[in-house]
């Protein structure tokens, strides 16, 4: 796991914020990680004695596993402490909960939460590494990170590829996220679904905006799906699950359009039947099971190289 | 009245409402301005190098008495207010209970009676509760010695409510204030709609929803005839509103804050809630456009919204903090820098809005130190460089987004009615 390359960062907030270097530097270290999955004993000692509590205040069960699982391999011991059982529901602070868990020993805190900003904020709280693991609509680093592991994987440098973002933009941290890393990449995105739920102004961030399945699509080196969450959009957004399906669903057809080796993504759960029919789902162009592998072995990496910061900078206070 | 004569000599003394701005000596006796007298017979404070201004006025401020106290009291608000050289404030209705009746009124009187340190004006509501569904009685409330209505905090939704207040208050003869906010379009939303909400994933809150409310009320200001005042006005759309309504004559009126015209919504990007405000702190085509209402005088005045919250109530992640900022010890510095120093104002410019235009709004007794006129004045050093802190303030509220900043401009002296209330970073 030793490069010239030294990182820094002790803890993980956002893409945005993270040099092209950086991630580059993340993406390589998770490579070496996912070799030793393929081994009989999967553990390795590099958090052994360390506790990464997980603070889930918004239920998320596949990111919680995920970095649940990739702790685990790592040796560290795993403290969960999700919405429902949470004192947070009980008028505690999230200043109250943090000192808490510090109290506790913890030594990394991974953090899912609905107000945008609150990781930043638990950092300047805390004197152990955070890792966002989602904070509203802001960012998803590590869902990221684990979609341009797969697209590295899957169609070699991201240099000049061309990515569709299809779906509910506005409201999505992975979008956020995926648009930061992508650019930083030096990919192509393109945004595209209904302007109630793709707005112009996410040109500010660098990507291309579109309203035009078609256009958006030809061409491309893989598309992403985002969930569509008609529960949470009421009527305000689209006028049904319906007219969505009819406008912008993926299926065989409109998969044509894409390059032959194109990839579908998705980061789950599935509508199956609204963002994708169910059987291009299974295809030989999903690769939204290579997409969950994928997330322990980038969890794995963020939550060493964030331990590795940490201890490196509070050993280099004491001397 | 038994006070102290005083003579304020060498200051330059701004008076925009006699437009005089020269070096001079100021003369107070019987809690009066008055005409000169023998040296011997007052206390003489020497004010070479300073300004000698009218006591500032605020058209709103919120003291949070009755039911918030432990933000802020008319005695500490009052204390803010002479020390950022303030004489003269208007406090909003929208405490606990709101005054939607004469007996809050009353109370309130009461506080001020005993514990204000500087001149305070009281509102009332427009509806019943704050609530947005029929009228306050607005009658009872102007006898109760209230200057102006206003459900600040909140917005009249309903358009014929809304035609209905402000046809009533002119039969009395007093101005409706509006928090411009249609509530359908921010709700949930924490800051300005723009580039910064879309990028750090915050629901965003458009101008239009001030917007808006603001061509509604220009609509029904003409109908009714009322004088209806738009507060902290934060967007360019209202401004530009606002100045084709009054080149036609309609009776609007518009004040804008010294936060909204030096800050933007990028000062979110630490997601931190000092920052947080309603309306929003918006982008700078904005805040620029806000400067040019000014300068047209499309907008009347300087208003600062003081919005005291303790620091706890403000240490949570930004969703669920509470909007506002304290802002009556910094006024002064922030516009001085902002509209003096950084966009062509002169002096008397900067100060004929925080003092004539606001007091003009609502018919105060305040603002001018013309002969006879109650002494209220203030005397600043608008060079002097200093660090807002913690301890510094008098406010019981220290949600301010200039804690450790430097600010160039600071209050000596405050005098109301011919007696110091303030002087040298103390309350007498
Ligand atoms: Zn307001």
């Amino acid at each position: 796991m030793k490069s010239e390359y030294e990182w820094t960062r002790r803890n993980l907030i956002g893409i945005e914020n993270l040099t092209p270097e950086e991630v580059t530097f993340i993406l390589d270290t998770a490579v070496s990680f996912k070799k030793t999955m393929g081994r009989s004993v999967k553990k390795l000692p590099s958090l052994r004695g360390k506790v990464v509590a997980n603070l889930f205040l918004e239920p998320s069960t596949r990111t919680r596993v995920a970095f649940e699982v990739a702790a685990n391999r790592l040796s560290a011991d795993v403290l969960t402490v999700s919405g429902s059982s949470s004192s947070i529901t009980k008028g505690e602070t999230l200043r109250d909960t943090a000192q808490n868990i510090e109290a506790l020993k913890a030594d990394m805190i991974v953090i899912r939460h609905s107000a945008p900003g609150s990781p930043l904020y638990l950092s300047q709280l805390v004197d152990i590494p955070v890792v966002n693991a989602g904070d509203g609509a802001h960012e998803h680093p590590t869902q990221a990170l684990l979609d341009c592991f797969t697209l590295r994987e899957k169609i070699g440098s991201l240099e000049g590829k061309k990515v569709a973002i299809l779906g509910d933009i506005l409201f999505s941290r992975v979008a956020r996220s995926n648009i930061w890393a992508l650019r930083k990449l030096g990919a192509h995105v393109t945004l595209v679904g209904p302007s109630t739920l793709v707005p112009g102004t996410f040109e500010s961030m660098g990507a291309e905006v579109s309203h035009d399945l078609r256009s958006a699509l030809t061409d491309a080196d893989a598309v992403m799906l985002l969930r569509i969450q008609h529960e949470r959009q009421s009527q305000m957004h689209f006028p049904s699950l319906g007219e969505y399906t009819s406008l912008f669903g993926l299926n065989r057809e409109r998969t044509s359009w894409l390059k032959p080796e194109a990839v579908i993504m998705h980061p789950g759960p599935l509508n199956r039947g609204v963002e994708i029919d169910s059987d291009l789902a299974d295809s030989s162009r999903s690769v939204i099971l290579d997409q969950v592998t994928n997330g322990i072995a980038v969890r794995m990496a963020v939550l060493y190289l964030c331990a590795s910061a940490d201890e490196w900078q509070k050993r280099e206070a004491v001397l | 009245m038994s006070v102290e004569p005083l003579i304020i000599e060498g200051g330059r003394i701004v008076d925009p409402s006699s437009n005089r701005d020269e070096v001079g000596d100021l003369f107070l006796r019987d809690g009066v301005v008055s005409t000169p007298f023998a040296r011997d017979k007052a206390r003489v404070i020497d004010a070479k190098g300073k300004v000698v201004s009218p006591g500032l006025v605020d058209i709103h401020v919120h003291f949070r008495e009755p039911g918030q106290t432990h933000k802020e009291d008319v005695g500490s608000g009052t204390r803010a207010a002479a020390a950022g050289g303030f004489t003269t404030v208007v406090c909003m209705p929208n405490t606990s209970p709101p005054c939607d009746n004469p007996a809050t009124i009353r109370y309130i009187n009461n506080a001020i009676a005993e514990n204000a340190v500087v001149k305070v004006h009281t509102t009332g509501c427009l509806t019943k509760g704050m609530e947005g569904d029929s009228l306050a009685p607005i009658g009872s409330l102007k006898k109760a010695g209230v200057v102006a209505v206003t459900d600040d905090g909140r917005c009249v939704q309903n358009n014929a409510l809304m035609r209905q207040v402000a046809t009533y208050s002119e039969m009395f003869d007093l101005p409706v204030m509006d928090h411009c906010q249609d509530t359908s379009l921010t709700e949930g939303s924490v800051m300005h709609e723009g580039d910064w909400s879309l990028r750090l994933g915050l629901k965003g809150w458009p101008a239009a929803a001030e917007d808006i409310i603001v061509s509604r009320n220009i609509i029904l200001s003409e109908l009714t005839r009322a004088h209806i005042h738009m507060q902290h006005v934060s967007s360019a759309g209202s401004v530009s509103l606002l100045r084709r309504a009054k080149q036609r004559g309609v009776a609007v009126s518009g004040e804008a804050s010294p936060h909204h015209i030096s800050l933007t919504d990028k000062y979110l990007g630490g997601y931190d809630p000092v920052f947080k405000m309603n309306p929003p702190l918006r982008s700078e085509d904005h805040r620029l456009a806000l400067i040019e209402g000014l300068r047209d005088g499309t907008l009347d005045c300087i208003a600062t919204d003081h919005a005291p919250h303790r620091n706890y109530e403000k240490d949570v992640e930004l969703d669920s903090a509470p909007f506002g900022i304290t802002g009556l010890e910094t006024s002064l510095p922030v516009c001085l820098e902002t509209l003096h120093r950084s966009s062509g104002f002169s002096l008397s410019e900067v100060i004929d809005l925080m003092t004539r235009k606001p007091a003009g709004l609502l018919d105060l007794q305040a603002g001018t130190l013309s002969e006879g006129a109650d002494a209220d004045v203030t005397i600043f050093d608008s060079e002097k460089e200093w660090t807002p802190t913690i301890d510094g303030f008098q406010s019981r509220s220290d949600n301010s987004p200039w804690l450790g900043q430097t600010l160039r401009g600071q209050v000596e002296t405050t005098i109301v009615q011919g007696r110091i209330v303030y002087e040298d970073g103390k309350i007498l």
